[in-house]
């Protein structure tokens, strides 16, 4: 089980500390999928990022089976098994697509795996295996490539940030099929799945609905659909189209 | 002939060499020339008039290579080199050179290797030079290299300038003549730490109709190291030239890098970017989220950025 006990996030912009997380609580269930959904800037990375430990929290805790992870780093995370597939990937100068995985999924991974890994999310390890992760690669195998490696180090927990964007149509269908496999594959595995596709929020055991830095509903599809009609398509629309005709610029939120 | 463990370590290190090669080579330690040998197509001989050697490579030479290496183990040792390199008509080589300090001790050591080569027409070159320093005294190590180039028309130079590490004081000084239809690409790997300063001049003359260069420089800077990058690309006729340095700077280092571009006629074509920034942060994040710990993180980047 993965907690989020009274999670908040404050960054400081311009000397004004900013809530970008409020008072935050989430379960994670082993062996369920999960998918987050809700508008741009709704705190959905932020939630991944603090459960990697990319960024610290202000207040709360984070349990991992029990076991308080709050003040743990990065690195002592992953090793717990935390998996996380950023929603901007960053690009490296001079590493190969090959060095790159075998540092996500570890020395003592067969190459066979790797190369595995690499052909369900569509990029053929012949033609990939020595390509440099640099701006050579396009965002949508960056993505590709992202996904596959968190895929291969994830034991608990894996969290993938958006991995359909900018991934084309044909390679999308083979990203859904991958996760859920991956995910099947691993009984006690948590996956979580931050998405605005509904071939991914269909896929989940429950879904999380973020807006404004908390958490509007959670549940089956059913029970969260009406909230997730309105987040998706901000409640003050009705309002702003109105106005439409008055050329209205400010936004009601 | 004796190599001892500290002179295997250096040579494995500046020209990945497991004791003495094959085909034509000169090794030189502490000044003096330690083993030599030429081949049917390529032989070296030192040179009368001054330290160093001529390198003689016959016209239509391929799939060979030379190894050239230097090493210095005494401290307070001078060497100043001339070595001179023909490269016969359509050619094709590989080069290996390198200087490799270790000092113990509080005094210099310090070397100085002038190359100039002539790449005849049609001739390929591919040179490789590594500079590395080791060694726990006080004594500086300094290594201060002049490459120079004449490309002939429809020759090829791919030049791997590197500094490993351990090197306090380098100014190298690189200048190539590029002739018709002749190419250059020139990658440059620069490594500083602690209170080390390097700086690098690299004069270009990109002479001939349909000559081209380009040249890549990484470096990173650590510690309060200083680094100075000078470019000038200049191009004379119809030529196409492109500089780009990019470096990371780290600790309290101090960075600096001035592409030049002199255009002296209207068909040059002459570009240059630099950029000089931090490791990002979301690299290193990236790395941990592996498992890896920041350090490793750091190390791992800095080993991709430079190979
Ligand atoms: N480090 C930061 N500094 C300032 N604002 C931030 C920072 N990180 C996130 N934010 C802001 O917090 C809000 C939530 O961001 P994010 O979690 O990325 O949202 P989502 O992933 O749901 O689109 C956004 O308005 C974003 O601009
Ligand atoms: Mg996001």
């Amino acid at each position: 089980m993965l907690r989020l006990q009274n999670i908040s996030v404050q960054v400081t912009t311009e000397n004004e500390p900013l809530a970008i997380l409020r008072d935050v609580n989430l379960e994670f269930k082993p062996g369920c999928f999960y998918a987050i959904t809700g508008p741009n800037g709704g705190g959905k990375t932020t939630v991944a990022r603090a459960i990697a430990g990319i960024i610290p929290v202000s207040n709360g805790r984070i349990l991992l089976d029990g076991e308080d992870i709050t003040s743990l780093n990065i690195t002592e995370r992953a090793r717990l098994g935390i998996r996380y597939a950023f929603q901007n990937p960053p690009r490296f100068k001079g590493i190969e697509v090959s060095t790159f995985l075998r540092l996500a999924a570890g020395d003592d991974t067969e190459a066979k795996t790797l190369r595995r890994t690499l052909r369900q999310v569509g990029l053929c390890p012949e033609e990939y295996l020595h390509r440099m992760v640099d701006t050579g690669l396009s965002g949508g195998e960056m993505k590709r490539l992202e996904v596959a490696s968190a895929l291969l180090g994830a034991k608990r927990v894996v969290i993938l940030d958006e991995p359909e964007a900018g991934v084309d149509l044909w390679g999308f269908e083979e990203l859904v099929r991958v996760v859920s496999q991956s995910h099947r594959e691993h009984p006690d595995r948590i996956t979580i799945v931050i998405s605005h596709s509904e071939r991914f929020i269909t896929q989940a055991d429950e879904l999380i609905v973020m807006a404004e830095g908390q958490v509007q509903s959670q549940g089956r599809l059913a029970d969260v659909r009406t909230t997730l009609m309105e987040e998706l398509n901000c409640r003050w629309r009705k309002q702003c189209q109105l106005e439409e005709d008055e050329d209205a610029v400010e936004c009601h939120r | 002939m004796q190599l001892n463990a500290i002179d295997e370590n250096l040579l494995k290190t500046i020209a990945d060499l497991h004791g003495i090669p094959q085909g034509a080579f000169n090794i030189r330690k502490n000044g003096q020339a330690l083993a030599r040998s030429s081949t049917e197509t390529i032989t070296i001989e030192p040179k009368q008039d001054k330290p160093g050697i001529n390198i003689r490579i016959a016209p239509g030479t391929v799939n060979q290579s030379v190894h050239i290496p230097v090493i210095i183990t005494e401290s307070g040792i001078n060497d100043v080199v001339y070595n001179t390199f023909e490269i016969g008509a359509g050619s094709d080589v590989l080069i290996v050179a390198g200087c490799g300090i270790h000092n113990p001790s509080e005094a210099t050591s310090q070397h100085d290797g002038i190359h100039e080569f002539f790449v005849r027409t049609g001739a390929r070159i591919r040179y490789v030079e590594k500079h590395y320093g080791e060694g726990g005294g006080t004594g500086e190590r300094i290594l201060n290299p002049v490459t120079i180039l004449h490309l002939e028309e429809g020759a090829y130079a791919e030049l791997e300038l590197v500094q490993v590490k351990g090197v306090h004081h380098t100014f190298r000084r690189t200048e190539v003549h590029v002739g018709p239809r002749a190419h250059l690409l020139m990658n440059e790997r620069l490594l500083t730490h602690e209170e080390q300063t390097a700086e690098s001049e690299i004069h270009v003359h990109l002479e001939g109709d349909g000559s081209a260069g380009e040249i890549l420089s990484r470096s990173v800077a650590k510690g309060h190291s200083k680094q100075v990058f000078r470019a000038e690309l200049i191009g004379y006729g119809k030529c196409k030239g492109h500089v780009a340095c990019d470096s990371i700077i780290m600790d309290q280092a101090r960075i600096q890098a001035l592409p030049a571009l002199i255009a002296n006629s209207s068909e040059a074509e002459l570009t240059h970017e630099a950029a000089i920034g931090r490791l990002a942060g979301d690299q290193i994040a990236k790395l941990m989220t592996f498992g890896l710990t920041e350090q490793e993180a750091v190390d791992t980047l800095l080993a991709g950025y430079l190979k």
